[in-house]
């Protein structure tokens, strides 16, 4: 095993590799770009055996691996933000097909107005498009990851397209040591590509695919879908166990350090969570209990390992790198939703932080934390790091800080 | 290489019992391509018409009905992966479509389909409007036609761009110099397959526009589509011809073109344009302007 100095689109395209793809087609978009250019470079070099097709759009990008998926072939592209909106009608219907598509994404957010940095608006507006959702802290993550999307993706029980999101810039750019996979591991830990006992269009046994399902059974294929993204959790489980034998790394779906007992609990997803640790030392330095949550499964969404960790927890601040206009960030509404049930039910804040590529530093989460401290109401939606309505006032939003004009 | 009559295949790839309107142009046109194609054939199928009259009437080859506008990408993906996979030899891979989703919404995907040189057969069925979703104009529709987004009232009167505008697919492939281009009409199946069979032979991308005259959309009787059909081709408003590597050859030739009256009047899309002898005229016009620009361009 060698330790390569990889960038985040590097890594990510160095997966797809080892993973033996056998057909990409992407079309760039600034900051997952790298990707699409690594892969040409590894097929123009001979050395990755895939078809590569130069599309038009993203629409047409995911499409065509519909096609080579269609045919049981391992397919993969990338995109993000404007690329992965032009793309959304196209998600709904892989997972529909049940296509075991991995794509990966270096996170940005959406215009307008224009804006080229990271944050998980993306990904999550398209929440529901059937997708298993993944999301890497750091560089060695992306590859790692992506890696295992093909192998949870492809599974028997499951047959579903998976993404693999990592923040633009801060990940997608940033060289990091990497850990490389052989391609032993690599083909121990992944089934053959290009064999697989879905139905696939061929001459020689004809199927007919995207028909109509009408209403009398409708219900039942997408409680079947909803399942199988449910069961993706026990899959990726497996996946991590198997990947830490071989590796000795280990990957848990919504990893838990310090929380029992805690005062406050941060969970998060993205390279944040890095700053985060670091945040949360300084803290724990001063003899604070503040514990961390790293969710690196969204879809599925780990429930139970989510209720586990709030054993005597005070407060949990929910980071969201996103916002659910009109609501609160898109992450905390499904931990309230698993939580409301739950017999050890904590005080939950969100924190809006990051839109747009903010720079998210140890001061922010420094700030989150504070927040919890102070009395605002029944106020649970702060935005730490938005100016407000008064430059330079440090705010919390929604409620206008004395003497401030909206 | 002409298909002759007693060598159509007898076997039939549809199953039988279909969802289309009585004297659909389509499903009739389908049915010979497949003919003409065989069992080694992959067909993809853009959302219309056809798309949801193969619900019941499926095919009896691998079928994957996808999106409105994506289908050149999806077999664009079938072509690589089949070929990475080394299963690509001896597979027709088909695209089917109607005029809105070639013409319109799928045309940036089609074009660069075959900018990108993929190997396969599209076959666009023309009925000039949107019939799945109930007869809205389309890129193709013609200068003057009624339909439900170009209504006839008391300011406009149908389809009001200017008839030079109307997209013409045929030359607007021909410009993307592809090996095979074929303009042809579902009145003449026999020239549908030989179409289709070159099509086959072609390395590379290869384009059908089938004339497809339909009854529900144009205001017909479910018996009158083939007349309007073969009065289209016989008044030249609509010339069967092939560009084969820039070699242009009409492939009917008609020696007397009949007066557009006729083609017309049996549809009542164009109801107010036959009951006005100025317009009407207009129509004339056009038409011969069409041809004979067309004519000029034919190779020697
Ligand atoms: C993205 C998208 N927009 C709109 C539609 C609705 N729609 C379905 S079929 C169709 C028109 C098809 O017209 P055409 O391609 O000419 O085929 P025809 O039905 O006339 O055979 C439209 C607009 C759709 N399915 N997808
Ligand atoms: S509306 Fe026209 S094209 Fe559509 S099924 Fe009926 S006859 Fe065929």
């Amino acid at each position: 095993m060698s330790t390569r100095f990889w960038n985040g689109n590097m890594a990510a395209a160095r997966a797809a590799q080892r993973a033996r793809v056998q057909l990409v087609a992407a079309y760039p978009i600034t900051p997952q770009t790298h990707t699409v250019e690594y892969l040409s470079q590894f097929v123009a070099d001979g050395e990755l055996d895939a078809s590569m097709i130069k599309v038009e759009s993203e629409h047409s990008a995911l499409s065509a691996c519909c096609g080579g998926s269609a045919v049981g072939a391992r397919s993969f592209t990338a995109s993000c933000s404007q690329g992965l909106q032009l793309m959304s009608e196209v998600m709904y219907f892989a997972s529909g097909m049940r296509f075991p598509i991995v794509m990966a994404i270096a996170n940005r957010t959406l215009s307008a107005p224009v804006n080229i940095w990271p944050d998980h608006q993306d990904t999550l507006v398209n929440r529901d498009s059937g997708w298993l959702q993944l999301y890497a802290t750091n560089v060695q993550e992306i590859y790692d990851l992506t890696l295992l999307a093909f192998r949870v993706a492809e599974h028997v029980d499951i047959s579903l397209p998976a993404l693999v999101a990592y923040d633009g810039f801060i990940l997608s750019h940033a060289n990091e040591p990497v850990q490389e996979i052989t391609q032993e591991q690599a083909d121990a830990l992944l089934p053959p590509p290009g064999v697989t006992e879905r139905p696939i269009l061929d001459p020689a046994a004809p199927v007919q695919f995207g028909e109509v399902l009408f209403p009398e059974w409708y219900p039942d294929y997408e409680y079947k879908k909803h399942m199988a993204v449910k069961d993706a959790l026990a899959v990726i489980e497996e996946a991590f166990d198997e990947f830490a034998e071989a590796t000795g790394r280990r990957y848990a779906p919504l990893e838990a350090d310090g929380c029992e007992g805690a005062e406050v609990v941060l969970l998060g997803m993205g390279s944040m969570m890095q700053t985060a640790r670091m945040a949360v030392d300084d803290l724990r330095a001063q003899g604070r209990r503040v514990g961390l949550l790293t969710m690196r499964s969204f879809r599925p969404f780990p429930e139970e390992a989510l209720k586990a960790a709030m054993a005597g927890v005070d407060t949990l601040i929910v980071l969201d790198r996103d916002i659910g206009y009109g609501t609160a960030g898109m992450v905390y509404p499904d931990v309230t939703r698993t939580l409301y049930h739950a017999d050890d039910r904590p005080r939950a804040l969100n924190c809006v932080i990051g839109l747009g590529g903010k720079d998210i530093t140890p001061q922010t989460i420094l700030r989150c934390v504070e927040i919890a401290g102070e009395d605002h109401g029944d106020q649970t939606v702060f935005w730490p790091d938005a100016r407000g309505p008064a430059e330079g006032i440090p705010w919390t939003g929604e409620v206008a800080p004395a003497g401030a004009g909206r | 290489m002409a298909v002759k009559l007693n060598e159509v295949p007898a076997v039939e790839h549809l199953s039988g019992g279909n969802l289309a309107c009585a004297g659909c142009p389509e499903t009739l046109a389908f049915r010979h391509v497949l003919k003409a194609l065989g069992d080694n054939t992959i067909v993809i199928n853009a959302t219309g018409c056809l798309a949801v009259v193969m619900q019941m009437a499926v095919p009896k080859v691998p079928h994957f009905h996808v999106l409105l506008e994506n289908a050149p990408a999806v077999i664009s993906g079938i072509d690589g992966a089949l070929e990475t996979l080394g299963r690509r030899e001896g597979v027709n891979l088909l695209v089917v479509a109607g005029d809105g989703g070639t013409a319109d919404i799928g045309f940036s995907s089609l074009s660069s389909a075959v900018e990108r040189g993929q190997d396969f057969i599209y076959v666009c069925f023309d009925n000039e409007c949107y019939m799945n979703t109930g007869g809205q104009r389309s890129g193709t529709t013609p200068h003057g036609a009624r339909t439900s987004t170009t209504p006839v009232g008391r300011v406009t009167k149908g389809e009001d761009r200017a008839p030079a505008l109307r997209k013409d697919m045929v030359e607007i492939l021909a410009a993307h110099r592809i090996p095979y281009v074929a303009s042809t009409s579902v009145a003449y199946p026999l020239d549908l397959m030989e179409r289709v069979q070159k099509a086959a032979q072609v390395r590379g991308p290869s384009y059908i526009h089938c004339h497809s005259p339909c009854p529900t959309g144009w205001g017909m009787k479910a018996e009158e589509t083939i007349t309007a059909a073969r009065l289209a081709v016989e008044t030249g408003s609509v010339v069967m011809y092939e560009i084969e590597n820039g070699v242009r050859r009409v492939t009917r030739k008609v020696p007397r073109r009949k007066p557009v009256d006729a083609y017309l009047a049996m549809q009542s899309r164009f109801k107010h344009v036959t009951k006005d002898p100025e317009a009407l005229a207009a129509m004339q016009t056009q038409v011969d302007l069409g041809y004979e620009e067309l004519m000029a361009r034919m190779s020697p």
